[in-house]
């Protein structure tokens, strides 16, 4: 356990992760491992975050070290795609027992990494430790090394059980089993000037494919995508690079980083999300080789190749743009993606009117910000009335989001799309962003919407759920418009804080009365952000606004 | 007789069980106001919770008490603790259900003593019930979960009637195993009522995963039967429990209020729906309504127009015992011969599957065997695709999880119409693959170089 603490430690003092930057000496030191709030958590665990990232290779046997709970209930829920081996889809778990909670479940793994090679002959096997056998102490390094050493087969051990934080750690985790087991391990057959490795792309309903041909026009060769429709000799031979993209900027960023400074692998941080990203990526792609070498004629053959794609998805995008005057989109999206999406969705001429920017770093916000205007209205965490209610307003006329906040538009009857990673549909490069905004248009101009908002017969429409609720929520608005006492009490008492708290007001006032300018001051007097941390952007934004209070004053 | 045999091997290929707490979790969906807590890490909540999405295509009420590795080996007191409230505070319950995981039963967290001091901690949870199920992970199934919790619904939320108290006579106590469909319990309550009795449906998922448009936006379940309602279940008359899986819990409710139970192993084919309508007419004291003499004839001929299809099929099962045990046995009954019947745990009904043998296993096993036998029709969930479509055989998604087609709430199996329109269904898609897979060739019955050498 304590190599794996020492890792986590070394994941979480990552250079090259501006949300570790941007924090203070202490908060750094306390890492990324937020304790979560109990009864008020959502998202998946390390381990969940572990299997996400490198599930997509597509040719190596993954198998999970557990109880049933870990792979059973979760197994073939991904939608990867693989040109390939689908051995990936095989689900591989141990299954553990009372007896090997007694006796310890090393044996069941070294035999399970036995059967799995006798009959299913993968390149490699991956083997990921859960909590259960965490606790009981099985080493699972120890294992697949004697695994390995037996059957002549690389067993690589991926140790992110899930007790010991979120997905993302999982993510990173995931990323430190392929630094220390998996890259560089092999040599590539032959090399090219035009060799990219693709990183943190895990090739959700075959996106990558809706890219992969305009690199292949430019005779550039994805050497290896981590993980997305990855092979396993590719992924071990990939420290051969000449230059490298990241995707998923945080997911995988200490993989980039690392790469950089071990094989001397330059990358950059880039979405294929969008039309101007598209460019901007596939520019940066032929920039990045030819300085490392490549002949200088492949960046006007990117420019050639990006002038034709963006001719013809504007063309493509300008006969919807009449269609989506005046529409307005409510993005709900966690995570970095945002602002990529943000970007999309504008070239298309919808206007947005907010997104969920729950883990976004600062500068995220930032960058949403300017590319939406003074006006972006950003959503921190909006109750699923909220939701409702900004739909309903109409000041959003279609919602996009992931899976979890579907049921609160389809309940309202509302115009959805999903564009996290169970979406059946795929949405990267200059055609992606063609199908996205096509997708948007069938949503938005159904017919059935009509249907489904009419009331039932014998209903009055004044009665009904929609009308109440509304209702309700207008009544305590006017009540507060009218009551600006009472007002500012609803305002002072917005809990900022959860797990010690802490209001508004309580902040606010620790601020006047000790003069506080940071989170540390705020946390000495008050508590707050002194519980699993995730405030600590909100704290800020009191720091931020209290002087114009005082000023107003 | 059926010959139940435990497959020996250390990997697990392609699973067909799933966890215990999430099936403890689910049996708290059928509560009202309720919200199902799993006492572990994060993970243990969100996969359950992603995989009832996933199948019901509902919004889910699931929480967790998000124990960290720290917290785990200390004891997660505090974690519990802070959970009740926090959901106390942001949701405001009308029932909290707590299911224990590995991890946590590993260090052997004592549920009950924290919710004891919980409650002397904070007397503002004093109205709000608060269960607690043992489900550890590395034990049993998703089944044997869902038993265990409405086992303990009964014990802690139904209420002692007293000695003196007159029974409703009209009220009977529904306990559905988890095999059956919100749209199977939607079916029974209309044949309950038909006969003039007024059910209680423990727990009641038709009235929380159906699907239906809620009145209000809220975080726990949208509906299901009441605490109160809970509370009253020893004034029925009879308790009629649906599955084997929900004997304890019948024996139980026996054992607290002393109301008769009856016990019904399958709703699915002729006999058992003719034996489950005579009873209740005999409780009700009413003659059977002539409707359901109507959908007994039209089952009758179902029957006949499947049997050509169902009839000599070599039907490959993987499915929970209760479930594997109804579904084989109708289809038998209509001529199928039960190849290969894969399940999850023990049971008392696995050796009366009408197969040589039952493996507990998993879907390697299912389909190594399927492969072996020949067989010809697949029904299990939906993780059964990738077999399905190596083994290029027609595929019936019956079960939990089924994320891949709509409509999983609302098959139904119950009841003579429940059974007619399962053998449309079943028999349909073995046409459909015929037209497709197997129409006549001039090839087809020529003598070649094989058969030749054989003889």
């Amino acid at each position: 356990m304590s190599s794996l603490s020492t890792t986590i430690q070394n994941v979480f003092n990552e250079p090259g992760c501006e949300k570790n930057a941007s924090k203070s000496e202490a908060e750094r030191k306390k890492g990324c491992t937020k304790q979560l709030q109990p009864g008020g958590a959502a998202g998946g665990c390390a381990f969940d975050g572990a299997k996400i990232a490198l599930q997509p290779i597509t040719d190596v046997a993954h198998l999970v070290h557990g109880p049933i709970a870990c792979e059973g209930n979760s197994w073939d829920n991904r939608g990867s795609a693989s040109s390939g081996s689908m051995i990936w889809r095989t689900s591989f778990t141990t299954d553990t027992n009372e007896n090997d909670i007694i006796f310890g479940g090393e044996k069941r793994l070294y035999k399970a990494i036995k059967e799995i090679i006798d009959k299913y002959h993968p390149p490699a096997v991956f083997v990921y430790q859960t909590c259960v056998p965490a606790m009981t102490g099985d080493d699972i390094n120890a294992v697949c090394k004697a695994a390995a050493a037996k059957f002549g087969t690389p067993v690589i051990p991926v140790n992110a059980p899930g007790f010991v934080g979120p997905k993302t750690l999982g993510n990173k985790l995931a990323g430190e089993a392929l630094l220390d087991y998996v890259i560089g391990t092999r040599e590539p057959e032959y090399t090219t000037p035009y060799d990219l490795n693709i990183i943190g792309e895990f090739n959700l309903s075959g996106e990558l494919w809706q890219v992969k041909p305009l690199l292949d026009e430019l005779g550039i060769r994805v050497f290896s995508c981590i993980s997305g429709d990855g092979k396993y000799n590719e992924i071990a031979a990939s420290h051969r690079a000449r230059a490298a993209m990241m995707v998923c900027s945080r997911a995988m960023i200490n993989v980039a980083r690392k790469m950089e400074e071990r094989y001397g692998i330059p990358f950059f941080e880039g979405s294929f999300y969008g039309i101007e990203d598209s460019s901007d990526s596939l520019r940066e792609i032929a920039r990045l080789l030819v300085e490392r070498g490549a002949p200088e004629e492949l960046i006007g053959r990117t420019e050639a190749v990006i002038a034709r794609e963006e001719e013809k998805a504007w063309a493509a995008i300008a006969a919807y743009k009449p269609r989506f005057k005046g529409k307005r989109v409510l993005l709900i999206t966690g995570g970095v993606k945002s602002w990529s999406v943000v970007a999309a969705l504008q070239e298309a001429g919808l206007e947005l009117v907010g997104t969920s920017v729950k883990k976004s770093t600062k500068e995220d916000k930032e960058k949403i910000k300017e590319l939406m205007g003074q006006d972006a209205h950003m959503i921190e965490d909006m109750t699923p009335r909220e939701m409702y209610k900004m739909l309903k307003d109409a000041q959003a006329d279609i919602m996009l989001s992931g899976g979890r906040s579907q049921f609160i538009a389809l309940k309202a009857a509302m115009p959805w799309l999903d564009i996290n990673q169970e979406r059946h549909h795929a949405y990267m490069g200059y055609v992606g962003m063609v199908a996205l905004v096509e997708q948007i248009e069938k949503a938005l101009y159904n017919p059935v919407w009509e249907q489904v908002r009419k009331p039932a017969p014998w209903d009055n429409p004044a009665e009904n759920w929609q009308a109440i609720a509304m209702a309700q929520m207008e009544a305590q608005a006017a009540e507060l418009a009218a009551d600006p006492v009472r007002a500012e009490e609803a305002r002072r008492a917005q809990q900022i804080c959860n797990c010690k708290a802490v209001d508004l007001g309580t902040i606010e006032d620790a601020i006047r009365a000790h003069g506080l300018t940071s989170v540390e001051g705020i946390k000495e007097h008050t508590s707050a952000s002194g519980g699993c941390g995730a405030c600590v952007e909100r704290v800020r934004d009191t720091l931020d606004a209290v002087p114009y209070a005082l000023a107003a004053e | 007789m059926a010959i139940v045999t435990t497959v020996k091997k250390a990997c697990t290929v392609n699973p067909l069980k799933m966890s215990q707490p999430i099936g403890g979790a689910l049996a708290f969906m059928g509560l009202r106001g309720a919200m199902p807590l799993l006492h572990g890490s994060q993970g243990c909540t969100s996969f359950g919770l992603v995989l009832f999405v996933r199948h019901f295509k509902e919004a889910i009420p699931l929480q967790t008490t998000a124990m960290s590795e720290i917290a785990t080996v200390l004891g997660g007191f505090e974690n519990v603790e802070q959970a009740i409230l926090n959901i106390h505070k942001r949701t405001k319950p009308e029932i909290i259900g707590i299911c224990s995981t590995g991890v946590t039963e590993i260090k052997g967290d004592d549920v009950e003593g924290y919710i004891k001091l919980v409650r002397q901690r904070h007397p503002e949870l004093d109205h709000l019930p608060i269960l607690y199920v043992s489900t550890p992970d590395y034990k049993d199934a998703f089944q044997d979960g869902w038993a265990k919790a409405v086992a303990r619904m009964v014990e802690v939320l139904v209420e002692t009637p007293a000695s003196d108290a007159p029974c409703d006579a009209k009220r009977v106590n529904v306990l559905p195993g988890c095999h059956l469909t919100p749209g199977d319990l939607d079916e029974l309550r209309t044949i309950f009522e038909d006969f003039g009795l007024v059910p209680s449906f423990l727990p009641d998922l038709a009235g929380s995963l159906d699907g239906h448009i809620p009145d209000e936006f809220t975080p726990t379940t949208i509906g299901g039967i009441g605490v109160d309602e809970v509370a009253t279940m020893g004034n029925a008359s009879w308790t009629i429990a649906l599955g084997e899986q929900m004997r304890c819990a019948a024996e139980a409710m026996k054992a607290k209020t002393g109301v008769p139970y009856r016990l019904f192993q399958r709703l699915c084919g002729l006999g058992p729906n003719d034996e489950f309508i005579m009873f209740l007419s005999e409780i009700s004291g009413r003659a059977v309504p002539v409707k359901y003499r109507r959908q007994r004839g039209q089952l009758v001929d179902a029957m006949m127009d499947g049997h050509f299809h169902i009839g000599g099929r070599k039907l490959v099962i993987g499915a929970e015992p209760d479930l594997l045990f109804d579904i084989s046995s109708m289809l038998h009954e209509m001529g199928a011969k039960v190849a290969v019947a894969v399940t999850t745990t023990l049971s008392p009904v696995l050796e009366k599957v009408a197969a040589d043998e039952v493996l507990i296993g998993d879907l390697e096993d299912l389909e190594t065997r399927a492969k072996a036998l020949g067989g010809d029709l697949l029904i299990t969930h939906s993780h059964g695709r990738q077999a399905a479509e190596r083994l290029e055989i027609p595929f019936f998604r019956m079960g939990l999880p089924m994320f891949d087609r709509l409509g999983a709430g609302h098959l139904v199996s119950v009841g003579y119409r429940g059974t007619r329109d399962l053998i449309f269904s079943i028999s349909n898609l073995l046409m459909a693959d015929g037209e497709i897979h197997h129409k006549p060739t001039p090839e087809t019955w020529r003598t070649t170089q094989v058969d030749v050498e054989a003889v």
